[in-house]
């Protein structure tokens, strides 16, 4: 078996991707309407080697559902799949060999088992020989900063710790591919950047394709060099972030509180004030990321008044996927 | 290098880490042993009220009934032993256990079947057997070579018959979300009924658990056999040795309903 990707074919292969759910409802006393409800409806989209590609939109966008026919749990209704050159349903096992899978909220480790006995339990499994396994994990346990807890229950680990136990987890067979399904929900600052981190490196070392769900911008900012917005079922975007942000006009917000009541700060430049509360004690400035920067505008604005406190507001992904289609 | 492990070595690793996990918990592993053993007295003791009362049962005395529930309560104990927590299915399914099997490069069944190995079922296993001796001893069973392949042969058959009902019911697990008290009929009813000479029970029920789920050959019908009786009802006598083969078409049976349940999982129409 070979691990090369032939050139002509990406590491995912979408073509007019379909899945289609019958949804049955009580209509009345008696009767029962049957719906056929299209989840995701005509994708197409390529992932090449080494890439990491942000799969965002709202929720029941349809990204699960694309994520399970990328991984060989859920037959498509229409429209064609390929991972790493295999047909995900027929072709399981071998696929499971080649791609690691986390899902945010839903666990691959043993629960009442050490940490330390479900990466052993994973490296059976999936049939490697200790060489092959150990030094990954080695490797894994020294960059998530795992030592401690590996011979911890899974069950008594945080969610941060588990997290870093389930993209170990994932990544132990050395997979050409890696499925994260919402891997920062939960998580505190610090375990979410640590992650990132690890992701990046994992990516520039091994050249690793990555696809990513999430709801979280920065995620996207430090991971992806590619988003594909779905709405809908459909494709909506397919570009960089900045490309996106650009195209919907997304905001960034300074919010800052004054030491007293003033007027709107009116004339920063780059800048709009989209809200004045408080006689004036606290007011949002909005700007463009590509019209100036947050230090420009708190350095403008700290001229001209005292200021209390301030915060940075990023525009959040529901926000940039909602403008899009107002736009 | 090291070898690259087989598959029977990754199932056999999940086998053995489900027993260490049970192992960190002794005294609850004890308690549990018990009371199964318990429960398999208390109910040879209902056959054994009920033998106060008559002194024969569909025309098989005390000890003959005794000999069909060793056979039954074996068969059953190896079964519940080996595959008892594939009813855990639909608790699987629901939170998304199941997918994690999905993603892993063995087979969904072969995983969902290791995925618990619960040894404090042996306590039913060892009544069971010991049941089974003391009945062949007081049955006065003549002790031919064809009699002790018999009475060696019909447990491991009727676990297999045993096991395949329980993956055959729960398959119903992928069909319906709720429909785990229907399948029981089948496990524990089925296990219920194969203790019992099958003169007691009309047509229908004698037709069903003889030629649709075959729970006549875990027991009554080898017993026959062993006890050199003629089946009151007329079935040939060469039914009695059909154990191994029926078990293995209940297990192809099984299998086949597990892959049309599965195929309804991924949702390729069923």
């Amino acid at each position: 078996m070979s691990k090369t990707v032939p050139v002509a074919e990406g590491v995912i292969d979408v073509q007019e991707l379909r899945r289609e759910f019958v949804v049955r409802r009580n209509a009345g006393r008696l009767r029962r309407t049957r719906d056929v409800v299209a989840a995701v409806d005509g994708v197409t989209f390529r992932v090449t080697a080494g890439e990491c590609v942000g799969y965002i939109g709202a929720n029941g966008a349809g990204k699960s559902t694309t994520i399970k026919m990328l991984t060989g749990i859920l037959v498509p209704t229409g429209g064609t799949v390929r991972v790493c050159g295999l047909e995900p349903v027929r072709e399981r096992t071998s696929l499971a060999r080649r791609i690691g899978v986390v899902f945010g909220q839903r666990s691959q480790l043993w629960w009442d088992l050490p940490l330390r006995e479900s990466f052993r339990l994973l490296g059976a499994i999936h049939r490697l020989p200790d060489s092959r396994w150990q030094p990954r994990l080695a490797e894994c346990v020294e960059l998530l900063e795992m030592g401690p807890v590996l011979d911890t229950p899974v069950r008594q680990l945080s969610l941060g710790q588990r997290m870093r136990g389930e993209v170990s987890a994932a990544l132990l067979h050395s997979p050409e591919l890696l499925v994260l399904d919402e891997p920062t929900i939960g998580l505190d600052l610090l375990s979410k950047e640590r992650l990132r981190a690890f992701l990046v490196r994992e990516r520039a070392e091994r050249g690793t394709t990555i696809l990513l769900t999430t709801h979280d911008l920065p995620d996207i900012e430090r991971l992806c060099d590619r988003i594909l917005v779905v709405d809908a079922g459909r494709v909506a975007f397919d570009g960089t972030l900045p490309g996106l942000v650009s195209r919907v006009g997304a905001q960034r917000v300074l919010v800052v509180e004054l030491t007293e009541p003033g007027p709107a700060l009116t004339g920063v430049p780059g800048t709009t004030v989209t809200a004045v509360e408080a006689d004036g004690l606290r007011q949002h400035l909005s700007f463009r990321a590509e019209e100036t920067t947050a230090a420009a505008v708190i350095a403008a604005v700290s001229a001209r008044v005292e200021l209390r406190d301030l915060m940075v507001r990023e525009p959040d992904i529901e926000d940039v996927v909602r403008r899009l289609y107002l736009g | 290098m090291a070898e690259v492990t087989s598959t029977s070595a990754a199932y056999l690793a999940l086998v053995r880490s489900r027993v260490s996990a049970q192992a960190s918990y002794r005294t609850s592993f004890a308690i549990e042993l018990a009371s199964q053993v318990l429960l398999i007295v208390v109910e040879f003791a209902e056959v054994y009220v009920v033998f106060h009362q008559v002194r024969s049962l569909g025309g098989f005395d005390f000890a003959e009934v005794a000999l069909l529930y060793g056979l039954s309560v074996s068969a059953f104990g190896l079964a519940d032993l080996a595959v008892g927590h594939v009813d855990r299915l639909p608790f699987y399914l629901r939170t998304g256990s199941f997918d994690a099997f999905m993603l892993r490069p063995l087979s969904a069944l072969g995983q969902l079947v290791t995925s618990d190995f619960a040894l404090r079922r042996l306590g039913r296993v060892l009544t069971g057997v010991v049941v089974l001796v003391i009945a062949v001893v007081a049955a006065h069973v003549t002790m031919t070579p064809a009699h002790l392949l018999l009475l060696v042969t019909t447990p491991i058959a009727g676990a297999v018959i045993f096991g395949s009902v329980f993956i055959a019911t729960a398959t119903i697990g992928f069909h319906v979300t709720e429909g785990m008290e229907f399948a029981n009929a089948f496990t524990y009813g089925g296990s219920y009924l194969s203790s019992f000479p099958f003169t007691v029970f009309g047509r229908v029920i004698r037709r069903l658990f003889t030629f649709l789920v075959p729970v006549a050959f875990v027991a009554y019908l080898p017993a026959l056999a062993i006890l050199d009786r003629r089946d009151p009802l007329g079935l040939p006598t060469w039914l009695s040795w059909c154990g191994l083969p029926v078990s293995l078409i209940a297990v192809a049976a099984a299998i086949a309903l597990w892959r049309n349940g599965l195929r309804h999982y991924v949702g390729a129409g069923s």
